[in-house]
């Protein structure tokens, strides 16, 4: 599925909204997070997962074609966790299956 | 940040009642979900690809006791920021 598959599937369940609102409405949810994550902010959605920032420590990177050695700042990286039902779901086994228990060891 | 306020900002760009905003979103995202669970990838452009990844089987130690446990065969959700938003966050 991509964004515009998204955009369609909003439009197509709207009643009041077009699709051009709908392109808007849809860029609005993922521009609202990530201007959150531009201002350090975690986003935490419920039953989905977090969105969150991670440094990454400043390195000496090598130039591939010249092996050169270039310093790589310091920079934020972003993550994403998903929530612990949204896990679940993931491994839901088929109905006809016996559920497996499910006493993973966190990672 | 939470839900609400991602629906708040959604009313304010196009429109629409909070009870409208907080909709699409559940909306939006309950469609990403129910794709993932199919095991199907979700790609934003300019924000970054959702993909359902399987792993095998392996041994795992319970970290208190040292005991040794099987761990089955699982599938796990992983992120890949977009170029774009890498750079978005970095500025």
């Amino acid at each position: 599925m991509t964004k515009a598959h998204l955009i369609d599937r909003v439009a197509e369940r709207s009643s009041t909204l077009t699709r051009r609102q709908a392109e808007t409405a849809v860029n609005a949810i993922f521009g609202s997070i990530r201007d959150a994550l531009q201002r350090g902010e975690k986003t935490e959605i419920r039953g989905f997962g977090s969105f969150c920032l991670r440094m990454r420590r400043n390195k000496d990177g090598r130039n591939p074609k010249t092996g050169e050695t270039v310093p790589v700042p310091e920079k934020r990286m972003p993550f994403f966790k998903a929530g612990k039902e949204f896990k679940e779901l993931l491994n839901q086994e088929p109905l006809h299956k016996k559920e497996e228990p499910s006493e993973y060891t966190a990672t | 940040m939470r839900k609400a306020d991602i629906a708040n900002h959604l009313c304010e760009t196009i429109g629409v009642s909070k009870a409208e905003g907080m909709d699409l979103v559940e909306f939006v995202l309950s469609s990403m979900k129910l794709t993932l669970q199919k095991g199907e990838p979700v790609k934003i452009a300019g924000f970054g690809n959702f993909m359902v990844r399987s792993k095998g089987s392996r041994k795992g130690r319970n970290p208190r006791t040292g005991e040794e446990i099987a761990i089955p065969p699982r599938r796990v959700l992983t992120f890949r920021p977009s170029q774009l938003l890498k750079e978005h966050v970095n500025s």
